[in-house]
């Protein structure tokens, strides 16, 4: 049932399977976004720091933020790991090479990654720790270049302790949500036939062989069944003997229906995006000059408050709110469900939203600011240089008419996933079709009103 | 027996759609009657660092509304959403800016000058009312979540004898 839904693009584009096999691939993709990110770093410390016109900040805030929660994540996952740049230092690091397969194992001092943390909760925390510092980030060059190289620093850090990307994986506070977002995504890495790998004992693609590493992101192929935790970074492609790893077409977000593998840390992600969702919307996007002035730390006192009313708002109220809801709905559906189960349960619903609110969110920022993007390549530290004649472009909105039907489109798309995702999740707790869909209605009431406050946020 | 139940079944499911649709034609062009005869208006606004006072503007369609647009630290802008105006004021300048307000709904206003780190935030709300494009987008979304709750009560209603339901997570 579920493999038929499945859709082997190897089958149907079989060049694809010899371009991953590559061992030029990856480094491909890395170098080339090494090479911005290193640009974006330089620009960041040496170049101006007025914001709109350093290449640090428009290129990684704007043009790559928006390729990523626009395009990439929603329909390619985690693709983009891939190609990130912040991780590739520690790697080649750790592999002592860059594009060929060095045999033996990697060079670390293999200590053991401490069990407690081998989830989603340092991701989480990191990310809300940036998110309160966010209107200064965004908007000020060097900050946000001592960011980066912080990230890639850390990165390089773990790769000397750790084997294999424990940064990627239990560290870095984008791949959190990218991990959680690509739930939804129609693109998948799996194995075409399970049966091969359970009797394929020598299991290339965990311990790698002469062609490729051992699965960097430390999954076992054999049985992924989510995309959370699988890095698109086609090394197991390249070490499977039986050829038995492939990428598949799918629905959007099958994922969303693997019980088994869901979690608090994850469900937490999904609070906590939906929730920065609705307040950068508030604090960026929304005509609050106070607010903004707070969180650009106007006053220390200021900027306590709000970043106090922040956290409270991603770590109490939202999860607070959901779990009456979730309380509600275990009343009105019957259901014997214990409630740590049914909310962590339910908030996998807040993924499709969460997604389509950020994308809501993105589409204001990036068609507003997308436009100085044209300076900055001419003159990317903002010191008068004008490479191809863009210096002087003026700052243009795009499709600011558009804008607002757009969002209404996605956040309107968002929610019917979610309440769809809502009830389908409802019928894996009861086979009663009517105590399901009891169930799962105040979880619909719940994603409908987040849907209210964005609609008023954007349009109101 | 059970082709026709499940013929019945269809008819009601599709039923359900095909109302939702219906009903979500009609809430996206039902003509909203304008309440208040157009008026002229004049508004002071000032710019600052990173804020327009005021920060929301609320008139009527129709309306002329003459903006004295001022700034009272440094130089800031005015770029109106779907408008095209842009307008530049020095501090001690007053500037006027007329807009006549053709279309309802919800137009920001940002700062066009480059004014310091938190210049691309910079932003007000004109709202032209009655706000219809705002309460025509909440008509919808509650029309489509209706019809797919209907959806799911009728489609569940009808096959659950036939099928088994997802009992099994996986
Ligand atoms: S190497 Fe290939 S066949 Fe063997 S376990 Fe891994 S994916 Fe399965
Ligand atoms: S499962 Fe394969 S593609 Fe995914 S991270 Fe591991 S090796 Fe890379
Ligand atoms: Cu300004």
């Amino acid at each position: 049932m579920i493999k038929s839904q499945r859709i082997n693009v190897f089958q149907h584009v079989p060049f694809l399977r010899g371009i991953l096999k590559s061992r030029l691939f990856q480094p491909v993709l890395t170098l080339t976004t090494l090479f911005f990110f290193t640009l974006a770093i330089v620009t960041g410390l040496f170049g101006t720091p007025v914001g709109n016109r350093n290449f640090g900040i428009v290129f990684v805030w704007i043009v790559w933020w928006g390729l990523l929660i626009i395009l990439l994540v929603p329909f390619l996952g985690r693709l983009w790991c891939a190609a990130c740049p912040i991780p590739v230092p520690g790697e080649w690091l750790q592999r002592r090479g860059i594009i060929n397969r060095r045999q033996g194992r990697l060079s670390t001092l293999r200590w053991k990654f401490p069990k407690r943390l081998r989830n989603m909760w340092l991701q989480n925390f990191g990310f809300l720790g940036i998110a309160i510092f966010s209107a200064i980030i965004l908007t000020r060059p060097e900050v946000s270049a001592w960011l980066l190289l912080g990230f890639s620093l850390i990165g390089i850090v773990l790769s000397i302790l750790y084997e294999n990307r424990v940064f990627c994986r239990y560290v870095c506070p984008v791949g959190g949500f990218i991990g959680l977002y690509s739930l939804m995504a129609p693109i998948e890495v799996r194995v075409a036939d399970p049966q091969v790998c359970a009797t394929h004992t020598p299991k290339d693609c965990i311990i790698g062989n002469e062609y490729a590493y051992g699965c960097p992101w430390m999954v076992f192929p054999g049985t992924l069944e989510r995309n959370t935790y699988c890095g698109m970074c086609m090394e197991c492609i390249k070490a499977c003997p039986k050829n038995n790893v492939v990428i598949n077409l799918r629905p959007v977000g099958s994922d969303l229906m693997v019980a088994k593998e869901r979690r608090l840390d994850e469900a937490y992600k999904a609070f906590i995006m939906l929730a920065c969702a609705l307040l950068y919307s508030a604090v960026l996007l929304g005509p609050w000059g106070w607010l903004k002035q707070w969180a650009n730390m106007d006053t220390l006192p200021h900027w306590l408050i709000y970043a106090g009313v922040f956290l409270l708002a991603n770590l109490l109220l939202l999860p607070g709110l959901f779990t009456l809801t979730a309380l509600l709905s275990r009343r009105w559906g019957g259901v014997q469900v214990p409630l740590r189960q049914l909310v962590t349960d339910y908030a996998y619903t807040l993924v499709p939203l969460g997604l389509t609110a950020w994308i809501a969110f993105s589409f204001s920022l990036v068609f507003t600011n997308g436009s100085y993007a044209f300076g900055v390549l001419s003159d990317p530290f903002g010191w008068g240089w004008n490479l191809f004649g863009t210096t002087e472009s003026a700052w243009t909105p795009f499709g600011s008419s558009l804008i607002p039907f757009l969002q209404t489109g996605i956040l309107t798309a968002g929610m019917l996933f979610a309440v769809n995702t809502a009830y389908k999740i409802a019928g894996q707790h009861t086979p009663n079709p009517r105590q399901a869909l009891r169930g799962m209605l105040p979880v619909a009431g719940f994603i409908t009103s987040i849907t209210f406050v964005f609609l008023w946020l954007y349009l109101g | 027996m059970i082709h026709l139940q499940k013929l019945f079944g269809l008819l009601r499911q599709h039923g359900v759609i095909l109302s939702g649709i219906i009903l979500g034609v009609i809430v996206m062009t039902f003509p909203i009657p304008r309440l208040t005869d157009p008026q002229t208006r004049t508004i002071t606004l000032d710019a600052r660092q990173f804020e327009f006072a005021p920060h929301r503007i609320h008139i009527n369609k129709g309306d002329r509304v003459i903006i004295n647009f001022t700034a009272s630290d440094v130089v800031h802008g005015f770029y109106l959403d779907g408008y095209g105006i842009q307008e530049r004021v020095e501090p001690g300048v007053t500037k006027q800016i007329e807009i006549v307000a053709e279309r309802t709904g919800k137009f920001r206003y940002r700062c066009s000058v480059s004014c310091g780190s938190l210049h691309p935030f910079m932003i007000g709300e004109l709202v032209v009312g009655p706000n219809e494009p705002f309460w025509r987008a909440i008509a919808f979304v509650s029309v489509s979540v209706i019809t797919l709750i209907a959806y799911q009560f009728f489609s569940k209603g009808t096959s659950y004898e036939h099928t088994t339901l997802g009992t099994s997570p996986a």
